[in-house]
């Protein structure tokens, strides 16, 4: 069950064009499983910027010093991810987490890709060592527009069987995408699952990619939100169901993480026209 | 020594703890809180139940249910404002059905009193809303939504046109039990509040709900395009704040008696405080529950100490308080007052 807490900052650094925010949060490292996330209340209580901001959770500790603790990688990307990198030691932040559903991990020790576009690697390293505790190979891709936007590279190849790395611009590995590298890697492999987590293209290419050879793909999507905890329905896409249905789902507490295969990745910012509760044809 | 410290220790716990009387009416609905969510901020409870006990404030407004299940609108459904939000869901939901069998189900069992928010696209539908709910047990109160500005016709927000309300609100009347109160949430974005509220009135509604949002946009200008899949939202939060505590006062003005449920940007305590003295029954928490998912409570909790603060014994004692004959006011020059 998800908790509210008062996090003390106890680091903020600097990684690339990314900050890895380090805080304590007492009750969320316990509860811990790779995929989940965060929301971080912005500017404080008199703000005026009132939507809290989602990040995956990169790295738990239980215990220690400062008892429980967390970091989430933060891209700067508007005034509240900027607040946030420009937090101190010892300043307050209200963390509430962890939320949403975990990647699903195998039961028996299977070949595992794992591919990560920028910051989106965030989330793998802790799935990477859960995976590897329970016997399989993992295999990691990550990918970015350039070699400044990738995170974690050094980190990431102590947990992963081997690890690929694409730009775009071929500033770092190999020039092109991720989803270059990827078939490739699933067929040597023989690779069982894929796990994602990026942008939505990536996201959906990768899901297509893993269906075409059969592998199944467990994709983290990234939807503006404005509570992450169920109760706005601003951060919905269509999905769909075992009934074969397809739903408008909160992808906060339906997901973040979802099977690649069913997500309708070209609809999303549509309501696909039959999905349940869609506008009937004849309507405007 | 140790049991004295103890004893020291406990009065001045008691000493902090507000005693004010913190129950509260709406119409024939009782609660221990003057605090409720809003419809649309709180889904059905379930989800804010993790991080409050939701039997200790004053209800539940769910969020607005329609005859059928409804998908709503594409995204980008959400966009940032200043100290707001703007929204345009287009009252996704579960329809009617799922509703009474699934969250309402789950509120009784909850022990949680709860205020059901209808919507209809038309006054035979929201008859057919109210039908469905008088036959089931569990809604204290049912909040007519005649105001989302997210249905495909914006030209035919109810609460804008003071017939069409009165249309609405006669049907649902008809169609309810006559112990549940029933409450017209009305909209900002018409020139005179009190004209709709009167007529609401008339037609035989037990309370006001007093906002709903105001319609607003934003541009994106890398895409240059609306930031919104609906173009138009709905503005929430801080930022409508003032609107909504200027209609409640007019409103309270015009009708001194109805019972008034004050929602638009409430963010602590002393914020429930504006809307309670300028004549709100009870206030929602909305937008600020996205902010804090424990705010209705927080809210609850800060109000208390905000009246014992300023001498209230009970919150029935601060309601409509800032109306109070102008002899006790400073002196006051004629034309715009200065801004606190």
């Amino acid at each position: 069950m998800p908790v509210q807490v008062r996090g003390e900052v106890l680091d903020v650094r600097r990684a690339g064009v990314y900050y890895v925010l380090s805080v304590t949060a007492p009750g969320i490292p316990e509860q811990y499983r790779p995929g989940h996330f965060v929301t971080i209340g912005i500017g404080g209580e008199e703000s005026g910027l009132i939507l809290r901001r989602a990040f995956a959770i990169h790295q738990v500790q239980s215990r220690g010093v400062y008892g429980g603790t967390l970091d989430v990688v933060v891209g700067v990307q508007g005034k509240g991810t900027r607040w946030l990198s420009e937090r101190r030691r010892h300043d307050i932040l209200d963390i509430v987490g962890p939320l949403g559903k975990p990647f699903i991990l195998p039961k028996e020790g299977v070949p595992c890709v794992l591919v990560g576009g920028g910051y989106g690697a965030a989330p793998l390293f802790m799935l990477a060592e859960q995976l590897r505790e329970r016997g399989c190979r993992v295999d990691v891709v990550l990918g970015a527009s350039t070699e400044e936007k990738l995170y974690g590279v050094l980190d990431i190849k102590r947990v992963s069987s081997m690890l690929t790395i694409t730009t775009e611009d071929g500033s770092s590995g190999t020039k092109g995408r991720v989803t270059d590298a990827l078939p490739g890697i699933i067929e040597r492999n023989d690779s069982a699952v894929v796990y994602a987590c990026g942008p939505m293209g990536m996201l959906a290419a990768v899901a297509d990619i893993a269906s075409e050879y059969r592998a199944y793909s467990q994709c983290s999507v990234e939807e503006s939100m404005a509570c992450g905890i169920g109760i706005c329905m601003t951060c919905v896409l269509p999905v769909v169901g075992d009934d074969g249905v397809t739903r408008m789902v909160r992808s906060c507490i339906d997901g973040p993480i979802f099977r690649g295969d069913l997500v309708r990745w070209d609809e999303i910012g549509t309501i696909p026209a039959d999905a349940l509760g869609a506008p009937a044809l004849d309507a405007s | 020594m140790t049991r004295a410290m103890f004893g020291r220790a406990m009065r001045a716990v008691d000493a902090t703890a507000p005693t004010t009387d913190m129950s509260a009416e709406l119409a024939s609905l009782a609660m221990p809180s003057p605090v409720l969510t809003a419809s649309g901020c709180a889904a059905s409870g379930r989800e804010l139940d993790q991080f409050f006990d939701i039997t200790k404030i004053g209800a539940i407004v769910t969020k607005s249910v329609m005859l059928r299940a409804r998908s709503g609108r594409p995204t980008p459904r959400m966009c940032e404002t200043p100290s707001g939000m703007l929204n345009s869901i287009g009252l996704q939901g579960p329809g009617i059905e799922q509703f009474i069998e699934e969250d309402l189900a789950w509120l009784r069992a909850r022990g949680a009193r709860t205020v059901v928010s209808i919507a209809g696209e038309s006054v035979d539908e929201y008859g057919k809303l109210a039908q469905k709910l008088r036959i089931v047990e569990g809604v204290d109160a049912i909040e007519v939504n005649i105001s989302c500005p997210n249905v495909v016709n914006r030209n035919q927000v109810f609460a804008c046109d003071p017939e069409m309300a009165a249309n609405v609100i006669q049907t649902v009347r008809r169609q309810s039990d006559s112990k549940t109160p029933i409450f017209a949430k009305l909209s900002p974005d018409v020139t005179d509040i009190t004209e709709i509220a009167r007529a609401v009135v008339r037609a035989g509604v037990d309370g006001l709900t007093v906002i709903n949002t105001s319609l607003g946009m934003v541009i994106d200008v890398e895409t240059m395009r609306p930031a919104l899949a609906g173009v138009t939202g709905g503005l929430s939060g801080p930022a409508i704040r003032p609107i909504a505590l200027r209609c409640v006062w007019q409103i309270r003005q015009a009708l001194p008696d109805i019972p008034i449920l004050g929602v638009g940007g409430i963010r602590t305590g002393v914020d429930a405080l504006q809307f309670i003295l300028a004549g709100a029954n009870a206030v929602s928490v909305g937008t600020m529950t996205f902010n804090d998912p424990s705010a209705p409570m927080r809210v609850h909790n800060e109000l208390a100490i905000a009246l014992q603060d300023r001498g209230f014994e009970s919150v029935s004692q601060a309601i409509s308080y800032g109306h109070r004959a102008a002899d006790i006011f400073e002196p006051e020059d004629e034309g715009e007052a200065e801004p606190e």
